[in-house]
Order: structure tokens, then C-alpha cells, then sequence
């Protein structure tokens, strides 16, 4: 067995079932050793784009999403599909190839020192020099990347060692490392204080972000807030913990959340803040908003407690373990009359919303649609445990603040905004699970970032839907510049869009468009109806504002 | 104020780098950093003096234990630790000077470690006090080369040991006496069940 061939079975004893991934000669051995096993190869169009869908893949199934690039060129197109996944905490295990060892830093064809360049973005990466070590690295690299705060780790693999004999294979049963042992249990004397300082607040309030998906604590959480009517709100990553139209769930916050959410935050006596970082873009002046206030965080990862803000009572552990725990304890508390005034600021933030709606419209070019109206007929049309892929942009913002989430996943590129992310995570998401319907909604700027991978859900035939909202602009940064640079437009026009429909033509893609109001749910009906891959173009005024 | 972390990691390729790079990255000062193995091979001791308010010297100690090859970060604080460094310093002398410069050496308890015929180099070892006043004093000499080691310090006594475990695991040296008792009386309970048997 050489070396090659020892990682496949390795990918094999760990339960890897698809990898996404494009070859180079120094990652031929491992494909080589691929075609006699049992993992699935899906054959990507960019690396970048392979990374992106691993982590679509990882978020729906919450296992360990895995990809593979040859060396240099192609392991630093991972590089950006790496970084998105370090910033939102997605496990990943990277595999590049690399050029033989004895000829590394000799700057040779196609040599790139990726672990070097990844450093800064992975959770750890491991150079192999030993064929003997390939199970040993295998084995820690899946535990640390799917453990405590997950995140991407990278296995660079030079080709001397995937063709080296690696002896007698034998996989680690148990894991031992020394420096590596994330805290899962909190602590109890500090679950206790939690549930003392909950019993003594008047305005308590739940902030939730993605470490409660990566947890899978979902159903815990909302008993929680069920159990003592607590209101919640989210951050982007958070999103879908509760679903949207839940009576205690009060919107996603931040400079683009909504106006209700910020101002349960601000109101509130005592922050729960659970599985979030307390981001620039959830908490713009943490300073302020923390100001008199009691502030519980529970947090899986003890650097971010107290990076931003000092915690008024630190918890640190697994988020599902620790509300089990904390299910144990009575606390009594009557939320009732903040609950009742936070309803009063969501119907009337609601009101407002629909009569600048119905004042927008008559502002409307012609042929053009409402975007945020659309997004969210389109969340109700979709199936309840549908999933959504949102890119980055305004199409997010539109998304994160009208598409209602009932039972799905809501999937965006939070914490590095990776433009393109949408069409390769739904890939990602659609491969994983093929009878669960998947759209992927994008700007039509995100959408021809990655639309290459047209060419993959072809050729693999996979299901997914694509609504592209055209402006023929960077919607968020067109945006930006009229408000902050005088209407002086630069680089943010882009005129003569490719007809859509020939693109959907050429990848045998059922097409379809929308320019009228009228015409929204019965489009919708028809492009989300059958399993046949579609793209759905809808017509958006450039001047409408996020 | 420089604050003195001591951090032991283990001897991977690339910890260094991962360390400095973590420091450089995240806007923390590095006002010097020393590396050098621990009495168990398998080990690096690094040794970082740097500066920050509360908040960033927590985030220090957090985001550095955070590294996978670091077993165990600690601060060693000024009044519980002896620190020391090395000055290697190369003066410009005319015959006429040089007994000057040899007797404040002396005073200092700094050794000439290189003559030639215009120059002398002194090896200065101490706290970063002492060498700063030994430099000062030779402001009136002309300074040709200077090198400086940066600080390696060591907690004082044996309460602030910091144990390597034969399997790796580090401890304070409170907690691996009891380790080794406990040992201790498991290996005693055995060896009481073996003779009864």
C-alpha cells in the first residue's frame, strides 16, 4: 500500500462519502487511489469553488466536508473557499498535492507553500513527511476540524509521499492529544450563576449566532426560549435557529439587521449571547449596546469571550451540552410585559415597512420587481425544510431580512461575505441531499463569479435551483458609492449582461424570467416544481436599496 | 509594562512561525522572543516579552493556548521569576581607552571575550536593566555592533515548576505531586490485591 492509497482508506475509515475536488500530476496518485474506493469524486470546475461546496456539504449534513486540489496554482484557488470556511467555523479537511520533497522550496513547477499561505486561516495544517504518519495525521485532522470550534484544517501531501510505501495499514481507534482537548461540559458553578443571573432579570434577551447550528443545538435553544418566553434575536450566522415567524423571535441584528432586533438588544437588562463572536457587523459599537447591562457568553471557543467585550459571566463549552444542562435547573422569571412592548415594536416596524414598500413601488422603474416582496414569496413557495444559499451583497440583505425560515437551512457566506458562495455551497448542500430541494439566490455580479459550475451540475445532474436577481450592478457597492460618494459610479456597472437564457441554454438548464409583479407566483410554481436543474432571472431597479 | 510569557510547545516544524505569525497578525507587540529546547528534547521553550492593556494580554494567553502545538502558556510575572539576558557588545578603542572600558566591565561583572587592536567585545549577561545601564555608560565609547538575545526567564522555586510529564502532559508542580501519589497509592492498591490473590 503506498501512501496515496493510505489516505484514501483513511477517508474511508472516517465515513467520507463525497469529495469535491480537481486534479493536477502532483494529486494524481490520490485519484488514482480514489477510483478503488468506495468515496465519491465530484469533479468541480475551480478549486475555490470546491472548498465552497465541501462546506455547503458540511452545513447540511454537519459532517467534516472534504476537498482536493493539486499543488500551487490549484491549492491556492482553494485559498479563498478556505478562508470562508475559517471565518464561519465550518469543518473542512483540506487535501492538496505538492511537489516532491526533497524539491520543496526550490521553487519548482507548480510549488507553492500553502500551508505557509493558509496559516493566518486554518485551524492547523499539517505538512506530511512520513507515510508512516498519513493514518496518525488523518485521524487528528478530521477530530480537530469537526471539534470544539470547527474550522478547516489543510493536509498537504507531497507526491514522493502519496507513491512511497507506507507499510501495514492500521487505523487509530482513539485519539490522543496532549494540546488539543476542547472544553464540552461547562462548568457548573458558572451554569448556575447563569441561571441565577436569568431569575434576576427583568428584559432578558437571546442573541444566538452559527455556533448554535455547528452545535446542532437548534431544538434546545428553542425550548429554552419557549420554556420561559424569552425573546430572541440573531445574528446572520444565526439565522433559522428559530423560525422566522416565531411570536419570541425578533429578527436578525446589526447595522443590516432590523430595526426591532437592534432595539430588543438595546433595551434589554441581560444578553445572552450564544455561539457568537459579538461581530463588528452584529454589534457595531459593542461599548454602547453592553452598557449597564448583564452579559452571559457561551461560547464553545474561550478566545472570543471577552475579545470584543468583557462577559458579565463567561460559560465555555459545547452550546447543546450546556442547555441540557441548563434544562435541569428552574428559573423564574416573567418576561411578559417586555415581551408585549417588543411585539409592539415588530408589528409597527412591519407597518412602516409595507406602506415604504407600497411608496417604492410607484418609484420603481417599470418591469422590475420588488426583491424583498419576492424573497420572501419565494421562502413560502419553497418546501419547509428547503434549503436556501444566499450570496453576498444586497441579494443577502434582501435574504437575511425577508426570506422566512421554517423548518430549512439558510446558508450565506457571514463571516468573510465570499461573493460567489451561493452556487458551489448549494452544489454542496444538493449533493448531499438530493431529494431535498436547494436554491441557491444570487446577484447577477455573485452568479457569473462562479457560474462555471453550470458545467458541474451537469454533468452530475444535480437538482438545484438558481434565482439570480439582475441589476446589471454590484448592487451593495453601487449602493454604498451613491450614498457616500456623490452617485460617482466606478466599477460597479456592468451594462451588457450575458443573455442568461443562452447560458441556461448551453448547460440544458430549464429558464425562466420575471419582470412583472403579476407574474411571481406562478413563475415560481413552475421553476421550483419539477427536479430539473433550472436558473430563474428576476428583473431588479438598480436604484432599489438594501 | 512588558509582561514575560512563557510558552512550551512541542518541537514541530513551523511552530515559530505559527506563533510570531499569530503575534504579528492580531497586532500584538513583540518586544523580543527567545526559543530554545526544554530539558525534554521533545520540547520548545519560547519565551516572549511583550506589552498590551488587560484585555489585550488575555487575548494574548487565549488565542496563543489556542495553537495546537502549544501545551501550555503562562505569564511570568516579575516578582516571581528571574529573567536574564545576554549582550554581546563590540567598542570602538584607542590603546588610551581601552583600561576604561575593561574596568567598567568589570564593575558590571562583564567578560572581555574579543581584543583587537581597535576594538573590544564584552559579553554582558543580566536583567534588561543592568544591560540597558551597562550601554548607557558606554555612551561615551563609540558602540560598533551590538547584539542582544532577548530575555529567557524561568519561574523562581519549585512551586512554579512547570512539569513535562513522560507522556507529555504539563503541569504545575502542586498538581503533578499529586499525580505522582496517586500513582502511587492505585500502584499499592494493585500490588495489595496481587498478594492477596
Amino acid at each position: 500500500m503506498n501512501g496515496a492509497q493510505s489516505l484514501v482508506k483513511c477517508l474511508e475509515k472516517e465515513g467520507v462519502e463525497k469529495l469535491f475536488g480537481y486534479p493536477g500530476v502532483a494529486i494524481v496518485p490520490f485519484f488514482d487511489a480514489l477510483k478503488d474506493s468506495s468515496v465519491e469524486e465530484i469533479l468541480i470546475r475551480q478549486e475555490q469553488n470546491a472548498a465552497h461546496a465541501a462546506g455547503g456539504y458540511a452545513r447540511t449534513t454537519g459532517k467534516v466536508g472534504v476537498c482536493v486540489a493539486t499543488s500551487g496554482p490549484g491549492a491556492t484557488n482553494l485559498i479563498t473557499g478556505i478562508a470562508t470556511a475559517f471565518a464561519d467555523s465550518i469543518p473542512l479537511v483540506c487535501i492538496t498535492g505538492q511537489v516532491e520533497s526533497h524539491l520543496l522550496g526550490n521553487d519548482v513547477f507548480q510549488e507553492a507553500d500553502v500551508s505557509g499561505a493558509c496559516e493566518s486561516f486554518v485551524k492547523y495544517s499539517y505538512i506530511v513527511r512520513d507515510p508512516a504518519d498519513i493514518p496518525r495525521i488523518v485521524k487528528e485532522a478530521f477530530y480537530i476540524a469537526g471539534s470544539g470550534r470547527k474550522g478547516p484544517v489543510l493536509i498537504d501531501f507531497p507526491m514522493d509521499i502519496q507513491l512511497a510505501e507506507a507499510g501495514k495499514f492500521s487505523y487509530p481507534k482513539e485519539i490522543s492529544m496532549r494540546t488539543y482537548k476542547p472544553t464540552v461540559r461547562g462548568n457548573g458553578k458558572q451554569i448556575k450563576n447563569v441561571c441565577l443571573q436569568l431569575s434576576k432579570a427583568k428584559k432578558p434577551i437571546l442573541c444566538v449566532g452559527g455556533g448554535v447550528h455547528l452545535s446542532g443545538a437548534e431544538k434546545e435553544i428553542r425550548q429554552f426560549a419557549e420554556r420561559y418566553q424569552l425573546p430572541v434575536v440573531s445574528t446572520m450566522m444565526g439565522i433559522g435557529v428559530m423560525p422566522s415567524d416565531h411570536p419570541l423571535y425578533f429578527g436578525m441584528v446589526g447595522n443590516n439587521g432590523q430595526s426591532y432586533g437592534n432595539r430588543a438588544m438595546n433595551e434589554a437588562d441581560l444578553i445572552m449571547m450564544v455561539g457568537a463572536r459579538v461581530a463588528d457587523r452584529s454589534v457595531s459599537q459593542p461599548g454602547l449596546v453592553m452598557t449597564g447591562k448583564v452579559l452571559i457568553h457561551i461560547d464553545v471557543d474561550p478566545a472570543e469571550i471577552g475579545k470584543i467585550t468583557g462577559a458579565t459571566t463567561p460559560l465555555v463549552g459545547d452550546i447543546r451540552t450546556i442547555f441540557k444542562e441548563i434544562e435541569k435547573h428552574e428559573i423564574t422569571t416573567d418576561t411578559s410585559a417586555f415581551l408585549r412592548k417588543l411585539t409592539e415594536y415588530k408589528t409597527q416596524a412591519k407597518q412602516d415597512k409595507q406602506i415604504a414598500s407600497r411608496n417604492n413601488m410607484r418609484k420603481r422603474a417599470p418591469h422590475t420587481i420588488d426583491p424583498a416582496a419576492f424573497i420572501h414569496t419565494l421562502s413560502n413557495a419553497m418546501d419547509k425544510d428547503a434549503i436556501i444559499t444566499v450570496d453576498v451583497g444586497q441579494n443577502q440583505m434582501w435574504a437575511c431580512a425577508n426570506f422566512a425560515v421554517r423548518e430549512g437551512l439558510f446558508l450565506t457566506s457571514g463571516g468573510f461575505g465570499s461573493m460567489g458562495y451561493a452556487l458551489p455551497a448549494a452544489m454542496g448542500a444538493q449533493i448531499a441531499e438530493k431529494d431535498r430541494q436547494v436554491v441557491a439566490l444570487c446577484g447577477d455580479a455573485g452568479f457569473q463569479m462562479t457560474m462555471m459550475e453550470l458545467g458541474t451540475i451537469h454533468q452530475y445532474k444535480v437538482p438545484m435551483k438558481v434565482v439570480i436577481l439582475q441589476n446589471h450592478t454590484l448592487g451593495l457597492v453601487y449602493q454604498y458609492q451613491k450614498l457616500r460618494c456623490e452617485k460617482r459610479y466606478t466599477m460597479t456597472e456592468m451594462d451588457d449582461s450575458p443573455h442568461f437564457e443562452c447560458i441556461a441554454q448551453a448547460y440544458e438548464m430549464e429558464y425562466y424570467h420575471i419582470s412583472e409583479e403579476s407574474e411571481v407566483n406562478d413563475v415560481l410554481r413552475e421553476f421550483l416544481l419539477d427536479d430539473h436543474p433550472a436558473i430563474l432571472v428576476c428583473d431588479v431597479d438598480p436604484e432599489e436599496m438594501a | 509594562m512588558d509582561r514575560v510569557f512563557q510558552i512550551i510547545v512541542d518541537n514541530t516544524s513551523g511552530v515559530l512561525s505559527r506563533i510570531s505569525g499569530l503575534f504579528s497578525r492580531r497586532g500584538y507587540n513583540i518586544e523580543s522572543i527567545t526559543a530554545g529546547v526544554t530539558a525534554d528534547p521533545r520540547f520548545t521553550r519560547i519565551t516572549i516579552v511583550t506589552s498590551g492593556d488587560e484585555a489585550i494580554l488575555e487575548q494574548i494567553e487565549k488565542q496563543v493556548a489556542k495553537l495546537i502545538d502549544v501545551r501550555d502558556v503562562r505569564e511570568l510575572k516579575p516578582e516571581e521569576s528571574v529573567y536574564r539576558e545576554l549582550a554581546m557588545v563590540k567598542v570602538k578603542v584607542s590603546a588610551k581607552e581601552r583600561e576604561g572600558v575593561i574596568s567598567l566591565s568589570n564593575i558590571f561583572r562583564a567578560n572581555i571575550i574579543d581584543v583587537a587592536p581597535q576594538s573590544l567585545m564584552i559579553e554582558i549577561v543580566g536583567g534588561q536593566d543592568k544591560i540597558d545601564a551597562f550601554l548607557d555608560l558606554l555612551e561615551g565609547y563609540e558602540i560598533l555592533e551590538l547584539a542582544r538575545t532577548g530575555i529567557a526567564a524561568l519561574g523562581r522555586g519549585i512551586d512554579r515548576v512547570v512539569h513535562i510529564e513522560d507522556d507529555g502532559t504539563v503541569r504545575g508542580w502542586t498538581d503533578h505531586m499529586r499525580a505522582l501519589e496517586e500513582e502511587k497509592k492505585l500502584q499499592q492498591k494493585k500490588n495489595g490485591k496481587k498478594a492477596r490473590k
